[in-house]
């Protein structure tokens, strides 16, 4: 057993942390409050010639080939300035990216996974529509064979850099009868295909830098070359996509959850109140105890995950727990450095204020703590024991 | 302890007021042992009564259009030579830009000991020096021992050491050195020297700085600071900040990777005063800060605080100095 | 063009740094070390030679226990082609003299044009070492530059140096040094191809023996000077803020700078 990074993995980090520190960390409020997209955007832009946008893809596919550990690493540290850059970046890798890399054919990979993994193309992945959320399998929006073209009509909605990508994974229904069981296929679809509209939605409570997007198909002509993988297979690769893409929305977690105890423990050495800093208040301490606890936790399960997936274990189960622990974790973990923070970190201008609003939606996109449960529940019944 | 060297920094016929501190720190340390000064470049000679009278006892002059820029091979092998001669103890120079090339010059040299950016000297009774320098950027304050008397050689902090009272009565003694070092093998040149925009008062020789930061909110605000700096007579600077805004360039930084500063006032208006800013001017005399967050750590340092808004405050603080001013 | 580029690890920026309980050293417990961010520019410029040029060779070298090996594997992977690892024992407790020579030693193998250092390493802030290192190897040199300009008959470089009121512009014959100041350039991230292939990239581990230099000429026996004592910053206390409106305050604060601090 070796719970150590290689000398890659932590030049890797260093280097990313650097990079955060130097590039994003200076932007983050600002990206927040001016809901500045264009920034993350320039971000974008930085961090692709370094390779950080294909961390996880095989090297002929222009990737690093460093796994999800890489992945995992470049997510943690992006979270510790960002979150709307880190899901970008994790719409883009974890949930385009790794939809192609799963399901696509050699020449699909080629042409439309490379150009994701040197930054030249930006990816988005569509799934959740109006009506169906949690309950995946209920999409809607429709793909007719016509001739060598299927014919695309519905709307996708909350679509992560669904406005400002050039390649979408969207997923539709070409059997109404079969659905999850072979009725539901994805398609690659370019940006600039006719028919297809996309409108940001700019009234969030967190994440407000990212593009979130409805996506609006009206008899959108996607060739047949660009069914990913087999029609029929679609919902087996969005999930096993959101396998590993919970496992690094986990991994955010993890790198929000280390900033906010930083600037807690920070925080509460400088404040002082009763003639003392609050840290000599043991109501302070269990805070900041507590909230290295769950840290521990949360690290120890996600990169244990992380070099399951690396070697090539399935991790519907682990994910789904990584993902459900982190984000509930993160939320009880921002709520206590708020508390510390008193006044302060009720402030806009105070970037505790903004980790605390971006930590919220982690519960709920990706699959809901509810359906977290579900998947874990449905494994270990399955299976009979741990 | 022997004779204590003094490298007298002039640009342009004028000396560095940091060259009266070194001979201040060595009429301290000197004891009954004389105090020399060296004094390089071209139209200097009219500078020596004034190393005589801040406590020199012999000034070394070099007055020679060949000598009218620095060079490193140049005048370090001129002091060199001097040391060599008079079996220097200790030399001393300002730790200016040129201070900072020129001691680290002689020391190799001479192969003695080199303490940079001292803030505190002391002797003992063999004549060597104990120094009291800052490392890690300011964080940490170390003293560090010299184990041979010989040929010892200190950068001085500006504005730390105290001048002495000028006694103007006491006899000149000046020796032009000759023959003059041979310049034909120095391979380093300065073409030229661009005299830069912020030409008013240099921040490391400032002895009031007004510093703006972050809480200025934009570049053109910073004429508020430099209306105060008007009516002080000081320098201006900035915190890294505002200068990687591009508020300001480089040369106005005050902090880890830009200037350390010791002025008798430094106002800080809109700095929060992180650690890497407070490495840079926590030794000044006196820290005004004026800034609208009250948690800002920079006023944990500062001996005045304004809570306030600088927008309101500073315009204040420049109408009353310019009373006082014409008073 | 053959360039050199000594380095340092040194404690990150923005770290807290401690004097250790003896006051002999500075708390080593949880710090994060560093390329010195003065010699990263050195790197870079390096770099950027390299590219201008259209050839060159890059050697980075750097003296320190095992852990330095880290520092040299960065530069590979931002771009430079080889690192010389100086480790040895006995340079424990050596002065800016001893380490310089050393350098010297294992410089003068290979044969340069152009040998960089950062202006000063932002652990002991000294900025000798370079220095000592262009004159021990008879080169002339020029420190904390801001602007370097190879001519192009690849003899010459132009460098700028502030200096207290201006810029200096000093025309230097190759081989040369140069100490790196802030601005002189962007320093690049390691990319993650090079991060891959640092590990491929030679990197070589030199004694005080491979480099003919007697160990009982170095060391803390032969320093002539020593670190002695390491102590925290005088604490600065706060000040009683000024109260009252803002003409309030501003008065206040006037009355005080004449009358108690008498700056005014």
């Amino acid at each position: 057993m070796d719970f150590n990074f290689t000398e890659e993995q932590t030049m890797l980090r260093d280097m990313v942390r650097k990079f955060v520190d130097q590039e994003i960390k200076p932007l983050a409020q600002q990206i927040d409050k001016e809901h500045n997209v264009g920034l993350i955007q320039g971000i974008l832009k930085k961090a692709a010639p370094l390779g950080l946008l294909g961390i996880p893809f095989p090297e002929k596919y222009g990737g690093a080939n460093m796994g999800e550990m890489g992945y995992a690493i470049l997510i943690e540290e992006l979270s510790r300035a960002c979150a709307s850059t880190s899901v970008t970046i994790g719409a883009h890798i974890g949930l385009a990216g790794t939809s192609i890399l799963i399901g696509g054919n050699e020449a699909q990979k080629e042409k439309y996974l490379k150009p994701l993994a040197t930054g030249e193309k930006l990816g988005a992945y569509a799934l959740t529509e109006p009506g169906a959320g949690s309950d995946a399998a209920n999409i809607q929006l429709s793909a007719k064979e016509d001739g060598d073209d299927y014919i695309l009509n519905g709307t996708k909605l909350w679509i992560t850099n669904g406005d400002i990508a050039d390649t979408i994974v969207v997923y539709s229904v070409t059997n109404a009868e079969l659905k999850a069981r072979g009725g539901i296929t994805a398609f690659i679809v370019e940006a600039d295909t006719p028919g297809f509209s996309a409108h940001r939605i700019e009234d969030k409570m967190g994440l407000r830098g990212s593009a979130t997007a409805e996506l609006v198909f009206q008899d959108v002509r996607v060739p047949k070359e660009n069914v990913l993988g087999q029609v029929g297979m679609g919902f087996v690769i969005a999930m096993e996509t959101l396998d590993e893409s919970r496992l690094s929305l986990a991994a955010a977690c993890i790198g929000a959850a280390k900033e906010v105890l930083a600037m807690s423990v920070d925080f509460s050495k400088k404040r002082v109140a009763f003639k003392q800093p609050i840290a000599h208040f043991q109501a302070i301490q269990f805070m900041i105890a507590d909230m290295t606890a769950e840290i521990f936790q949360m690290e120890s399960i996600v990169y244990r995950t992380a070099w399951m997936y690396d070697q090539g274990k399935k991790i519907p189960r682990e994910g789904a727990i990584c993902k459900l622990f982190c984000s509930e974790a993160l939320d009880r973990i921002v709520d206590k450095a708020v508390q510390i923070h008193g006044g302060n970190g009720f402030m806009g201008e105070h970037p505790i204020e903004r980790f605390y609003r971006d930590s919220r939606v982690n519960r709920i996109f990706e699959g809901t703590s509810e359906i977290q449960r579900m998947v874990i529940a449905e494994d270990v019944l399955k299976k009979g024991s741990y | 302890m022997g004779h204590i060297l003094v490298f007298a920094e002039q640009r342009d016929g004028k000396l560095k007021r940091v060259a009266l501190e070194a001979l201040g720190a060595a009429r301290q340390l000197a004891a009954d042992a004389q105090v020399l000064a060296i004094l390089i470049g071209e139209h200097t000679a009219a500078l020596t009564q004034t190393l005589t009278a801040r406590g020199a006892d012999k000034v070394y002059l070099i007055d020679d259009a060949g000598f009218s820029h620095y060079s490193s091979e140049g005048y370090g092998r001129a002091v060199a030579d001097i040391a060599k001669k008079e079996e220097a103890t200790l030399i001393l120079m300002g730790a200016t830009a040129l201070g900072k090339d020129l001691g680290p010059k002689v020391a190799a040299k001479l192969g003695g000991p080199f303490a940079g950016d001292c803030i505190a000297l002391e002797t003992d009774s063999e004549g060597k020096i104990t120094a009291t320098r800052p490392m890690y950027g300011g964080k940490i304050i170390s003293t560090v021992k010299c184990r041979t008397a010989t040929y010892q050689v200190a950068t001085l902090r500006p504005n730390v050491f105290p001048v002495n009272d000028p006694d103007d009565t006491k006899e000149s003694l000046v020796e032009n050195i000759a023959p003059l070092p041979d310049l034909s093998s120095v391979k380093a040149v300065i073409k030229e020297v661009l005299a830069s925009a912020n030409t008013k008062v240099e921040l490391t020789e400032a002895d009031i700085i007004v510093s703006g930061g972050r809480g200025l909110k934009a570049p053109e605000n910073f004429s508020i600071i430099e209306a105060l700096a008007d009516a002080l007579g000081a320098a201006v600077g900035a915190s890294r900040a505002a200068v990687d805004a591009g508020w300001k360039p480089h040369s106005y930084q005050v902090g880890l990777t830009g200037k350390t500063v010791s002025p008798s006032l430094y106002i800080a208006c809109g700095v929060s005063g992180a650690i890497q800013h407070q490495a840079g001017m926590s030794s000044s005399k006196y820290i005004v800060a004026i800034n609208k967050d009250p948690n800002a750590p920079i006023f944990k340092i500062a001996n005045y605080g304004i809570v306030g808004d600088l927008f309101e405050i500073v315009p204040l603080l420049t109408e009353a100095v310019k009373k006082i001013k014409n008073e | 063009m053959k360039i050199a580029v000594c380095i340092k690890q040194v404690p990150a920026t923005e770290s807290k740094i401690k004097p250790a309980a003896d006051g002999k050293d500075i708390d080593r417990t949880g710090l994060s070390f560093v390329v010195n961010p003065y010699d990263e520019f050195g790197v870079e410029e390096a770099l950027k030679i390299k590219e201008q040029l259209g050839e060159g060779r890059i050697t980075v070298i750097s003296i320190g226990s095992d852990k330095t090996a880290e520092a040299l594997r960065t530069c590979l992977a931002v771009g430079a082609d080889q690192a010389i690892h100086i480790k040895d024992a006995a340079l424990e407790g050596s002065d800016a003299h001893a380490l310089a020579r050393v350098l010297t030693a294992a410089l003068q193998r290979e044969n340069l044009d152009i040998i960089f250092f950062g202006k000063q390493a932002i652990d002991d802030d000294s900025g000798a070492v370079g220095i000592y290192v262009a004159e021990m190897m008879n080169l002339p040199h020029v420190s904390a530059i801001n602007k370097l300009e190879i001519l192009s008959d690849e003899n010459r470089a132009v460098a700028h140096r502030q200096i207290e009121g201006g810029t200096e512009i000093i025309e230097v014959s190759l081989p040369a040094v140069f100490t790196c100041q802030k601005e002189l350039n962007e320093p690049r991230y390691a990319s993650l191809p090079g991060i891959m292939k640092a590990k491929q990239k030679p990197l070589s581990v030199l004694s005080l023996a491979d480099l003919e230099i007697a160990p009982d000429s170095v060391g803390l026996d032969n320093a002539v000077i020593t670190l002695d004592q390491l102590s925290p910053p005088p604490t600065r206390t706060a000040g009683t803020p000024l109260e009252g409106n803002a003409e309030e305050a501003v008065s206040e604060l006037v009355r005080l700078l004449r009358e108690e601090a008498k700056v005014l």
